[in-house]
């Protein structure tokens, strides 16, 4: 017997995550796409922002692999910085998010009583806000007062100011049930502070769901900053996004005959959530105590 | 330094003193321990006996107030060091669980957090009493001391690799780690199989003589008693009934509480107590057991016997005690 027989959870997890086919076909496209858009604008001979009326709307080429926009602008290139951007959007929101769920959901079940009682009618509050009319309305509020550069940062911190209420309750669950675990009296008969007790005990024991949950959230969030910029509500030219970007199809002839402008942002967007979420799936099923097999 | 030793060592370490637990509901006030007082030597042994729901393991509990933050409204006073426990703050009294104050707890499947190793916590304690240097070697050493062979590859186990002995084992290990100058162990062989119970006891006999630690030791068997406490409190409806001496309870011909003389006839001859323990929301005037008791004449149901000393290190309530030989069945 040495120490390679010992299975530790988080290797138990990955062989289980592995065994999914779909989900490695998910984290092989989400790698692709994430290296492309970190690595491959350095190879591509176009700036983002370089106009060239001569190529306005100009079809897919050899120099142009995906064609040009109104302004005769490389739609690849584009495609590549607008996916950095609405990726940070996605990944920042969801992190904004589970910083203020697991604070709130984990001080809320941890201590009950008023504070919990505050804290979620708070939660309440938070979450019956009319999602798209609120975005809308502080999106517009701000917009005018910021460069297009920090328009990224204002949409991302609304997502996540927004977005935390439905994880905070589920952490807030399982908290409940935990601190009722006779290891969690034990760790208290041990010496350890409250604040230890939800840090190192109860939050790590919520991580599979907050993992999900989180997973799931990236996509969503991306998907939803792209509507608003679709909408001319989030991320503003000149800075790419790929919803912005499809923002060209509400022209009827540009919808109807000049498909490569629309159509490979699109697909960035299509490909990218699926991938999360297919990450998401699988990781839902290993992370399952139930599924152990 | 001979002397002072030997005054410290009869020095009482830990003093319980009018300790209630009660839990209001909507029908009345529950009394899971009601005025209790015992006081606790150093290296000592006492067993707290019971049935369940006799508030055995309320007291434990409540000793190193476990129980705040629940509904339970506790009193009385708790000395330890010559500090008032129940006046300490939360701060203080973080320093004393788990360093000075260690508790083993029934279950060793659920004592133990699924997600971390065995060595991350026993470790766990070592760092926030004792600081980060030599953690590592002190918990595998303790996982040693608790006779578990292959030390270093348990250190790096996860809790549902292994057995409920070698957890119980792993337990015992994490609240000896700092060294503790009194064991709480809340019947840690009962979730165990009959032939590791045993050896869990032995262990916690052994380790307790080696550290000269102070062992409360809560149980509802007699048998696990004989072998190891030095004096008992037996319990009943959150009262103390009688406190005895391991000696004059086994090997004398003591009269004995009825209701000792029950669970000594219960767990030697297998002879069952008729009845059951009363609705902790039926308040009698009278003595507890007395609806029980073969031996209750009508004054029992009245009145209340008080907790007295009827032989050195000895106190019983009762006003009809009943010998050594087993009680008459009705």
């Amino acid at each position: 017997m040495n120490k390679k027989n010992i299975i530790t959870p988080r290797q138990l997890i990955w062989e289980r995550f592995i065994e999914n086919k779909f989900s490695l076909f998910g984290l092989v496209l989400f790698s692709t796409i994430l290296f492309s858009i970190i690595f491959l604008p350095f190879f591509i001979p176009h700036g983002r922002d370089e106009i060239n009326y001569t190529l306005s709307f100009a079809s897919p080429s050899f120099t142009h692999i995906l064609g040009n926009d109104e302004l005769g602008r490389d739609i690849l290139i584009r495609i590549l910085h607008g996916g950095r951007i609405s990726l940070s959007v996605g990944f920042l929101a969801a992190i904004i998010s589970i910083v203020i769920a697991c604070l709130i959901g984990g001080v809320s079940g941890f201590f009950g009583g008023t504070i919990d009682f505050l804290l979620m009618r708070f939660t309440e509050i938070v979450s019956s806000f009319p999602f798209l009319p609120f975005a809308i309305t502080l999106s517009a509020a701000f917009g005018t007062a910021v460069p297009p550069e920090a328009r990224m940062y204002i949409i991302t911190i609304i997502l996540g100011l927004l977005g935390w209420t439905g994880l905070a309750r589920i952490i807030r669950g399982q908290i409940l049930s935990l601190k009722e675990q006779e290891f969690m009296l034990a760790a208290k008969a041990l010496g350890l502070s409250s604040k230890r007790q939800i840090l190192y005990h109860l939050l790590p024991n919520t991580f599979p769901y907050v993992i999900v949950s989180a997973t799931l959230s990236v996509a969503g969030y991306i998907l939803t900053e792209a509507g608003l910029s679709f909408l001319g509500l989030g991320v503003v030219h000149p800075i790419p996004t790929w919803g912005n970007m499809i923002q060209s199809a509400q022209n009827t002839y540009t919808l109807s005959y000049r498909p490569w402008v629309w159509l490979s942002p699109g697909i960035a967007i299509l490909l990218t959530v699926m991938s999360i979420n297919l990450i998401g799936e699988a990781l839902r099923d290993a992370l399952d105590p139930k599924n152990r097999g | 330094m001979l002397l002072t030793l030997k005054i410290e060592g009869n020095m009482s370490l830990l003093e319980v003193k009018n300790l209630k637990v009660h839990f209001p509901s909507r029908h009345g006030i529950i009394k899971a321990v009601n005025n209790i007082s015992f006081s606790l030597s150093s290296g000592e042994v006492l067993a707290i006996v019971g049935e369940s729901g006799s508030g055995k393991s309320m007291t434990a509990l409540s000793i190193l107030r476990l129980l705040d933050g629940t509904d339970a409204q506790t009193s009385g006073q708790i000395i330890y060091d010559n500090k008032d426990l129940y006046t300490l703050k939360e701060s203080a009294l973080e320093k004393i669980r788990g360093n000075k104050i260690a508790m083993v707890f029934q279950e060793p499947m659920t004592s133990l957090n699924p997600v971390f190793s065995i060595g991350n916590q026993i470790s766990e304690s070592l760092i926030i009493h004792e600081g980060k240097k030599g953690a590592k070697e002190k918990a595998v050493n303790m996982l040693k001391l608790a006779g578990i062979a292959d030390a270093e590859i348990v250190y790096d186990k996860y809790p549902h690799q292994l057995s409920g002995g070698m957890r119980q084992r792993a337990m015992i290990a994490m609240a000896l780690s700092c060294t503790p100058t009194i064991l709480i162990a809340d019947e840690p062989t009962t979730a165990l199989d009959t032939t590791i119970q045993a050896q869990i006891l032995e262990l916690i006999r052994k380790l307790q003589r080696q550290f000269n630690t102070a062992l409360i030791l809560i149980t509802h068997d007699l048998g696990i008693v004989a072998e190891t406490a030095d004096n008992i409190i037996i319990l009943y409806c959150g009262e103390i009934v009688e406190k005895i001496s391991t000696q004059d309870l086994f090997y004398k011909d003591t009269l004995k509480h009825p209701y000792t003389q029950a669970l000594l006839d219960s767990s030697e001859e297998m002879i069952p107590i008729q009845g059951n323990i009363p609705s902790p929301l039926e308040i009698s005037e009278g003595c507890l057991f007395a609806p029980r008791c073969s031996f209750a004449k009508e004054n029992c149901f009245l009145e209340k016997p008080e907790l007295k000393a009827c032989a050195p290190n000895h106190y019983r309530a009762c006003f009809y005690p009943c010998g050594g030989a087993p009680c008459p069945k009705s």
